[in-house]
């Protein structure tokens, strides 16, 4: 069960330093801790194309010490899909000691999750894989220069939904995908954030429960992003700690259907503290508009809020 | 010595699959291959292979998962047709460049829009530049033989690329035939066992698979991968040599028909040769000096071979069965036209487009041809270089 600090720092380096992701970029820190709570699990990685990708393995260089494997964007859930029923087939046949359990883990951003790969990620959850995949959610696509994602919150500026004179931002509210997914009642769902202590502990948590259990597993990670976000590198774990305390990005886990809250704020703070460090909201300060947009965001993550408490059974 | 079956396409190719009980399957199913992939099914749901088949959501995501299976470190085998390829297209690139070997089988079918699900090669001409290689057959025997020694040449170590067994969507997928069925053990041993190169299960020697590769280093592994044809184009030579050999039926690159004094001759691809072939015989018993070639590796393409083989030929007519739109032509005359002129040939070539969307090809359409080439031989000059067979204008 779950491994204290000082064990989790002896877990193995599965991604090294030397990769070429940004300074203050939450996704090595999420890949880092989710590969840790595999605890002594041969572990194979699967990528969609994205940020992680194409800043770890740049030929001839790699940053993975495990197998790990990138065919296209669209398609990680799909390609552990594949990974999955090999290596189901060297059990079988004896290639592989059956009471060695692998790790098989996918990555894929918002934009290879929520967008583009939605479908290859649905089958491999309805077909019943028995692997973990990780979204690592930054809210847009950032790898290719900021574009709006389906995953990208209201109002926020991206250079495909522009804060313009006319049009203030994205002008629809993003996807549940967390839900969507719990909707394919697979055996374990969590929505988590690499926030500072005690928060990391819910995603090491969620991971080594999404490992542990049989079958497929889906984690939404948030993952700040300081190039889209236009914050400070040094600002990461504290604005996912603020996603999590204004209930914007609530942290749960639908563990079997049980629906439970990780994480609930003593005090629900207002969107504007998560909001106004961020250079992609700061239209919203400003002018005639902003406060009805920041009302309608604030009311949204109340509806949200609420139908998470009652879905939890703690409203 | 195999036994003799009645068989369509579709169910031979499902029962090759059978006897080389390839360790993964996934398959989405798409008329007109989707009895093949129905037949696997039962195959794997009665316990008569060990496959893991894996009924994915889409065609993308089949060859995704068909990829990520053989790299993974097994035998992989798909069937698949016209959109459903069109859907992989992004992913034949990519199962060629990392150097999977997944065998695909196609039951060629026309390409939207408008839907039609009837015959023509626009699906597999779409995908000939994506590094498969491409053995196309004639009828069912051949399908069946070709998805076999598929399995061969795609998995040697000199060769190591996905190979695609084309069979005519409904002119060989449905029809039946008195097929010779060899022993399953007699093909288990010709195909042998899997041997993984670099598995990705082999977590005592991680490696990376398919990382960001930029200017410095992409140019030298398309290099690489160029190279790979060559050994390749053997591969489909000694493979089909030794399958003759074992079962009395040899392939090779290419099929000459009564070649060797033929002065008009039609180059063709899959069931269309049937037809040619009766014709042939017919204007030979009239003394007429007419053959066929039919070019069974479309990839690697046989240019050389093609240029030696057509020695004694005066003209020549292309059977295009995939338009190429923009190019003036169809897509194996260009192909075979420059074969001709790197081999220093200098023949009148003329183009026929036929045949899409399961257009019936008629003997009197081939006899026209025959008829039509005469001149173009006499005169040395084709008046009009593409021509649209059974085309209502």
């Amino acid at each position: 069960m779950a491994k204290n600090i000082k064990q989790l720092s002896h877990s193995p380096d599965r991604l090294t330093a030397g990769h070429r992701l940004c300074p203050g970029c939450a996704e090595p820190m999420i890949v880092r801790q989710v590969l840790m709570a595999a605890g002594d699990r041969p572990v194979i990685a699967a990528n969609a194309t994205g940020c992680l990708e194409v800043s770890s393995t740049i030929f001839p260089y790699t940053a993975w010490n495990i197998p790990w494997i990138h065919l296209a964007f669209e398609n990680a859930g799909a390609t552990i899909s594949g990974v999955e029923a090999m290596y189901q087939q060297w059990r079988k046949q004896g290639k592989i000691d059956p009471v060695q359990r692998y790790a098989l883990v996918a990555f894929g951003g918002d934009g290879g999750t929520y967008d583009i790969g939605l479908q290859s990620l649905s089958g491999m959850a309805e077909r019943w894989h028995d692997c973990v995949y990780v979204c690592l959610n930054n809210e847009a696509y950032m790898n290719t220069g900021v574009q709006r994602s389906s995953a990208t919150l209201y109002g926020a500026n991206t250079t495909t939904s522009p804060a313009g004179r006319v049009i203030p931002g994205k002008s629809v509210h993003r996807k549940d995908l967390t839900m969507v997914m719990a909707a394919h009642d697979i055996p374990y769902v969590a929505q988590v954030a690499p926030a500072s202590p005690p928060h990391w502990r819910h995603l090491v948590n969620a991971a080594e429960k999404a490992f542990d259990y049989e079958g497929p597993a889906f984690l939404n990670v948030l993952s700040p992003c300081p190039l889209g976000w236009i914050c400070d590198a040094s600002k990461t774990p504290e604005l996912a700690k603020l996603a999590a305390d204004t209930c914007l990005w609530p942290m749960y886990e639908v563990d079997h259907g049980e629906w439970k809250l990780l994480y609930r704020p003593k005090e629900k703070l207002p969107i504007e503290v998560y909001l106004e460090p961020q250079g992609r909201f700061r239209h919203l300060f400003r002018g005639e508009k902003a406060e009805e947009i920041r009302r309608r965001i604030q009311e949204w993550v109340d509806y949200k809020w609420e139908q998470l408490l009652r879905l939890c059974g703690d409203a | 010595m195999g036994k003799l079956r009645p068989m369509e396409g579709n169910e031979a190719i499902a029962e090759a699959m059978r006897q080389i009980n390839p360790d993964v399957v996934a398959a989405y199913p798409i008329t007109p291959s989707t009895e093949a992939v129905q037949i696997f099914a039962r195959f794997v749901a009665d316990g008569q292979v060990d496959t893991n088949y894996v009924a994915v959501e889409s065609e993308h995501s089949a060859m995704s998962a068909c990829i990520a299976a053989s790299l993974a470190g097994g035998r992989v085998m798909n069937v698949t047709a016209s959109q459903g390829l069109a859907l992989m297209w992004e992913m034949l690139y990519i199962a060629a460049s990392l150097r999977s070997t997944v065998v695909l089988s196609v039951a060629n079918r026309a390409l939207s829009g408008n839907i039609n699900i009837h015959c023509d090669h626009s699906d597999a001409m779409g995908a000939r530049d994506a590094g498969w290689l491409q053995l196309y057959g004639e009828n069912v025997q051949e399908a069946y033989d070709n998805a076999i020694q598929a399995v061969v040449i795609a998995e040697r170590e000199d060769v190591r690329l996905p190979v695609m067994n084309c069979y005519d969507g409904f002119l060989v997928s449905h029809s039946y035939e008195l097929l010779e069925v060899e022993e399953d053990e007699a093909v288990r041993e010709f195909v042998g066992p899997y041997k993984p190169v670099r598995p990705l299960l082999d977590v005592q020697n991680p490696y990376t698979i398919g990382p960001l590769d930029l200017y410095d280093f992409y140019h030298e592994h398309k290099r690489s991968q160029w190279e790979a044809y060559r050994p390749a184009k053997q591969a489909v030579i000694e493979v089909g040599k030794a399958f003759g050999e074992r079962f009395g039926r040899s392939y090779g690159l290419l099929e000459p028909y009564f070649l060797d004094d033929a002065e008009l001759v039609i180059v063709a691809l899959g069931s269309t040769a049937g037809i040619v072939k009766d014709i042939v015989e017919q204007r030979r018993e009239g003394g007429e000096r007419v053959g066929l070639l039919k070019i069974r590796s479309f990839r690697p393409f046989p240019a050389e071979e093609i240029a030696d083989a057509l020695g004694s030929a005066r003209a020549l007519a292309v059977m295009d069965r995939a338009a190429g739109f923009g190019s003036g032509f169809g897509t194996l005359y260009p192909e075979v036209a420059a074969a001709l002129y790197a081999g220093g040939k200098q023949v009148p070539v003329v183009d026929y487009i036929y045949g899409l969307g399961g257009r019936m090809v008629l003997p009197e359409e081939i006899h026209q041809v025959y008829n039509e080439l005469a001149p173009v031989a006499a005169s040395g000059h084709p008046e009009q270089l593409t021509r649209w067979l059974g085309v209502r204008e």
